[in-house]
C-alpha cells in the first residue's frame, strides 16, 4: 500500500518536472538561442565601452597603466586642443563630401539597373566588385594617383591644361580624394540596396503614371524616390555613422599616417588612434578615452537629429500616401 | 517537447564551447617553461635586418633550439606592437628588435627589459652605440645590431649634365667641407639643370640636427627645441636653401619613391641602409654613385637594437640567441645581404667588409666608403623620451613650407612652437 502510494507520488513528481521543464523551455529558450549575440556584445562591446569610460577619467599611459584620477581633466585637455576640433571638421568635411554624391549616384546607378537590362545578374555583381577590394589596397592605390608630383590625375589635368592640385597639401582637394576612395568602394553597395528596395515598389503605379503621361524622370521623382524613404532613410544613417568613423582611408593616404603636415586630413578616428597608439605623442590612454567618448557623443547627437528626420519623413510620407 | 529539450543542451553546449574558445584566446600567451629545457625561441625584427632563414637555421643546428621568426613591415607597427605588449605584460617576442628613433622612448622603461650586460661583449660596438643602450643604472638593455653612417650619394649622369664632376674621389672634393659648402654645390648644378639639387628639406634638416649634441631636449630632460638657438639656426638655413636646391618632396611620400625614377634630384643624405632604397625605387636608373664625404664631417643616421623584454620567460637563452646575433660574424652576413651597416668595431678592418662593393652604384666599394664615414662620427644626439614627437612636429614644420607650400617660414615656425607646447 505504501509502496504504491509512494509510487504513484513519484509518477505526478516526475510529471510536475518535466511540466516545470517544458515551462522552463517556453520561456526561457528563446532568450537563450539570441543570447550568445548578446554574450558577444557585451564581451566585446559594451565592455570595452564601459571600461573607456573609466579609463577616460585617469591619467593613463601605454606602459605605465592606470596613473592618477584626472576627472573632467582629459576632456578638457582635448577639448582644449586645436588638433581635436580641426580632426572634427575633416571628419564632417569628408563625410559631406563622400555621403551626399554617393547617395544621388547610387540612386542613379540603381534607377537603372532597375531598366530591362540584358545580363542583369552581370552587371548587378559588376557594381559590388569595388566593394570586394580591400579599402587598404584602394587607399594605397588612390593615394599613388593622387600624388601631388608624380601622380596620375594631376598628369592627365596637365594635359588639358590644368595647373596641378595639391591633392596632399591642400585642405578641401585632400578631403575630396579620400572621399573618392570611399565612394569608389560604397556607392554599388548602396546601389544594390536601393535596387532591392525599387524591386519592390509595384509596378502598377509606374503604367498608371504612363497612361497619365508622366515622362520616365517624372516617374522616377514622383513614384520611385518616395517609395524608397524607409531604405534611403537606413542608407543615411549607416553612412552617419561609417562616414564619422572614417579611419582606413585616410590613415592610408600617405605613408606616415599623421594626417597630413598641418593635419590636413587627421580624422577624429585617427587623432584618437594617435594619442593612443602613434609614434608621435601616443601612449596617452587617457586623453585617448577621452576623445573617443567625446566621438561617441557626438555620433549619439548627430544620430538622434537623424532619427528626428526619420520621424517627420515617415509621418509625412505616410500622411501624403493617404 | 524531448527534442527541444535536446535543443536547449545543443545549445547550452555551444554556448559553454563559444566561452571555452575564449578562454582557451585567452590564456594561450602564457605558455610556462622553464631555461634548462629551451626548445624554441621567438625573434621579431621589422624591415630586412638580413637575418636570413639559413642564418636561423645554422643556430638551430650549433644549439638545437628552433627560431620563429616574426617581421613586421615598418618599425612603426613594431614600435606599436612593442609598446603595447610591454604595457600588457606578455606577448613579446624572446628577441624584439628596437628602431633607435625609438629606443630613447622606451629607455625610460629599462626596468622591464632583461639586463644584457656581459664583459665578453663589453667592447663589441662603437661607443656611442653602447652608450645609448646603457640606463641609468649602469644596465646594459640592448645590443646593436646596425648603425646609420652616412655618406652622400649622387646622380653622375646628372652631374655630367650640369658640367659637374661624375667621379666620386672628385665628387667628394668638391663638397668636402660644411653644409654652406654643400648648398654652394647646389647653387652651381640647378644654374646648369633642371633637377634639384636634394630631395627633401627635411632630410637635410635631420642630417644637421644628428651633428649636434643637444637639439631638441637638454640632457636633463626639459624639451629646448623652441628656444636652442641650435635649431632655429638649422630650420632656418635649411628653408633658406630650400626654394632653389629642393625637390620639394616629402621623404617616404609616393611622390618621393616616383621622385627617384623621375630624376627629380640630384644627391641626396646617404646612410648606408638608403643604398637599398634607391636601388628599389629607382632600378632601371643608371647613374647612382656614393662619394665619400658628408658635409660637416660625420654623422649617423637610424640604426637599430636588439632587446630581450623580462616578461620572456626564456630571457638567460634569448640573451645567447641575441649575443650571437650580433656577434660579428652573424652581421658581417646580414651586411652583404643587405647593406646593413655594422656596428660592431672589429669588422671594420675586416677584409671581407673592406672588399664589399655594389654594382648599382658603379661598383663602389661601399665597405670601405662607410666604414670611413663611420670613423667620422664624432658626436652622437641626445635623445630622450619627446625627441620622436617634437622631431616629428619640426619635420611637419619643414613640410608645410617646403612641400605643402601652405605656411612661410615663420608662421610654420609659430605652429611648430604651439605644437610643441602640447606635447609637454
Amino acid at each position: 500500500m505504501t509502496t504504491q502510494s509512494l509510487a504513484e507520488d513519484r509518477e505526478i513528481r516526475r510529471i510536475t518536472f518535466s511540466h516545470k521543464l517544458n515551462r522552463w523551455d517556453m520561456k526561457v529558450s528563446p532568450y537563450l538561442y539570441i543570447s550568445p549575440f548578446f554574450i558577444l556584445f557585451i564581451l566585446t562591446g559594451l565592455f570595452p565601452l564601459l571600461y573607456t569610460a573609466y579609463v577616460s577619467v585617469f591619467d593613463w599611459h601605454i606602459i605605465g597603466g592606470q596613473g592618477d584620477f584626472a576627472g573632467a581633466g582629459n576632456f578638457e585637455w582635448v577639448l582644449g586642443q586645436d588638433k581635436f576640433w580641426v580632426a572634427l571638421r575633416n571628419s564632417f568635411s569628408i563625410f559631406l563630401i563622400s555621403a551626399i554624391p554617393q547617395v544621388i549616384l547610387a540612386l542613379i546607378i540603381a534607377a537603372i539597373l532597375d531598366q530591362n537590362l540584358r545580363a542583369k545578374t552581370f552587371w548587378r555583381m559588376g557594381v559590388l566588385v569595388p566593394y570586394v577590394v580591400a579599402p587598404v589596397a584602394v587607399a594605397l592605390i588612390f593615394s599613388n594617383m593622387f600624388g601631388d608630383q608624380y601622380g596620375l590625375v594631376n598628369n592627365a589635368l596637365g594635359r588639358i591644361g590644368i595647373d596641378p592640385v595639391g591633392w596632399h597639401s591642400q585642405v578641401l582637394p585632400s578631403h575630396f580624394a579620400i572621399a573618392t576612395m570611399v565612394n569608389f568602394r560604397w556607392t554599388g553597395y548602396n546601389a544594390l540596396i536601393f535596387l532591392a528596395a525599387m524591386q519592390a515598389v509595384p509596378r502598377d503605379y509606374y503604367e498608371a503614371a504612363m497612361l497619365d503621361g508622366a515622362n520616365r524622370i517624372r516617374q522616377f521623382f514622383s513614384i520611385t524616390i518616395p517609395s524608397l524613404r524607409p531604405t534611403l532613410i537606413f542608407v543615411i544613417i549607416t553612412s552617419t555613422i561609417g562616414g564619422l568613423q572614417i579611419f582606413d582611408e585616410p590613415r592610408m593616404y600617405d605613408t606616415t599616417g599623421a594626417g597630413g603636415a598641418s593635419s590636413q586630413w587627421l580624422t577624429i578616428t585617427m587623432y584618437i588612434y594617435n594619442l593612443g597608439f602613434g609614434p608621435a605623442g601616443g601612449g596617452q590612454f587617457g586623453r585617448a578615452a577621452a576623445a573617443a567618448w567625446l566621438l561617441f557623443l557626438i555620433i549619439i547627437v548627430v544620430g538622434l537629429i537623424n532619427l528626428a528626420a526619420t520621424r517627420t519623413i515617415a509621418t509625412s510620407g505616410s500622411r501624403s500616401s493617404k | 517537447m524531448s527534442k527541444s529539450r535536446r535543443t536547449t543542451a545543443v545549445a547550452a553546449i555551444a554556448g559553454a564551447a563559444a566561452f571555452a574558445l575564449l578562454a582557451a584566446g585567452c590564456s594561450s600567451s602564457a605558455t610556462p617553461g622553464a631555461d634548462d629545457e629551451v626548445t624554441e625561441l621567438t625573434l621579431a625584427t621589422f624591415n630586412d635586418f638580413g637575418y636570413t632563414d639559413e642564418m636561423l637555421a645554422e643556430y638551430t643546428e650549433l644549439t638545437g633550439i628552433k627560431i620563429v621568426h616574426n617581421k613586421a613591415a615598418t618599425s612603426g607597427d613594431a614600435r606599436t606592437n612593442y609598446f603595447t605588449k610591454l604595457g600588457a605584460g606578455s606577448g613579446l617576442a624572446d628577441v624584439e628588435a628596437v628602431e633607435i628613433d625609438w629606443f630613447a622612448e622606451l629607455l625610460q622603461y629599462s626596468d622591464k627589459l632583461y639586463d644584457l650586460s656581459n664583459d665578453e661583449v663589453a667592447d663589441r660596438w662603437v661607443q656611442w652605440k653602447t652608450d645609448a643602450a646603457t640606463d641609468a643604472d649602469g644596465r646594459l638593455i640592448a645590443y646593436g645590431t646596425d648603425i646609420g653612417p652616412q655618406a652622400i650619394c649622387y646622380r653622375s649622369d646628372l652631374f655630367a649634365g650640369a658640367g659637374l664632376p661624375t667621379d666620386r674621389e672628385e665628387v667628394a672634393a668638391m663638397i668636402d667641407g660644411d653644409w654652406d659648402t654643400y648648398f654652394a654645390a647646389g647653387d652651381e648644378f640647378v644654374a646648369n639643370s633642371d633637377a634639384a639639387w636634394f630631395d627633401s628639406s627635411g632630410a637635410i634638416l635631420q642630417g644637421i640636427l644628428n651633428q649636434e649634441e643637444e637639439t631638441l631636449e637638454s640632457t636633463d630632460g626639459e624639451i629646448i627645441a623652441t628656444t636652442n638657438p641650435v635649431v632655429e639656426d638649422a630650420y632656418n638655413t635649411v628653408l633658406d636653401a630650400s626654394p632653389e636646391l629642393s625637390a620639394h618632396l616629402s621623404q617616404w611620400s609616393d611622390d618621393w619613391s616616383a621622385g627617384f625614377a623621375n630624376g627629380a634630384f640630384a644627391t641626396m643624405l646617404c646612410p648606408s641602409w638608403m643604398l637599398g632604397v634607391i636601388e628599389g625605387n629607382a632600378p632601371e636608373v643608371e647613374g647612382w654613385d656614393v662619394a665619400n664625404v658628408f658635409p660637416n664631417g660625420g654623422g649617423n643616421w637610424g640604426g637599430s637594437y636588439l632587446t630581450v623584454p623580462a616578461q620572456s620567460e626564456k630571457a638567460e637563452a634569448a640573451k645567447a640567441f641575441a649575443d650571437w646575433l650580433t656577434d660579428p660574424e652573424q652581421q658581417l652576413k646580414a651586411f652583404v645581404s643587405t647593406g646593413n651597416f655594422p656596428s660592431q668595431t672589429s669588422l671594420y678592418e675586416a677584409e671581407e667588409l673592406l672588399t664589399v662593393t655594389r654594382p648599382f652604384f658603379n661598383e663602389a666599394p661601399t665597405g670601405e666608403i662607410f666604414s670611413d664615414r663611420s670613423a667620422a662620427i664624432e658626436v652622437a644626439p641626445y635623445k630622450s623620451v619627446n625627441y620622436f614627437p617634437v622631431m616629428d612636429a619640426l619635420q611637419n614644420a619643414i613640410t608645410r613650407v617646403d612641400v605643402d607650400k601652405t605656411q612661410d617660414a615663420d608662421a610654420s615656425w609659430d605652429q611648430f612652437v604651439t605644437d610643441v607646447e602640447a606635447i609637454g
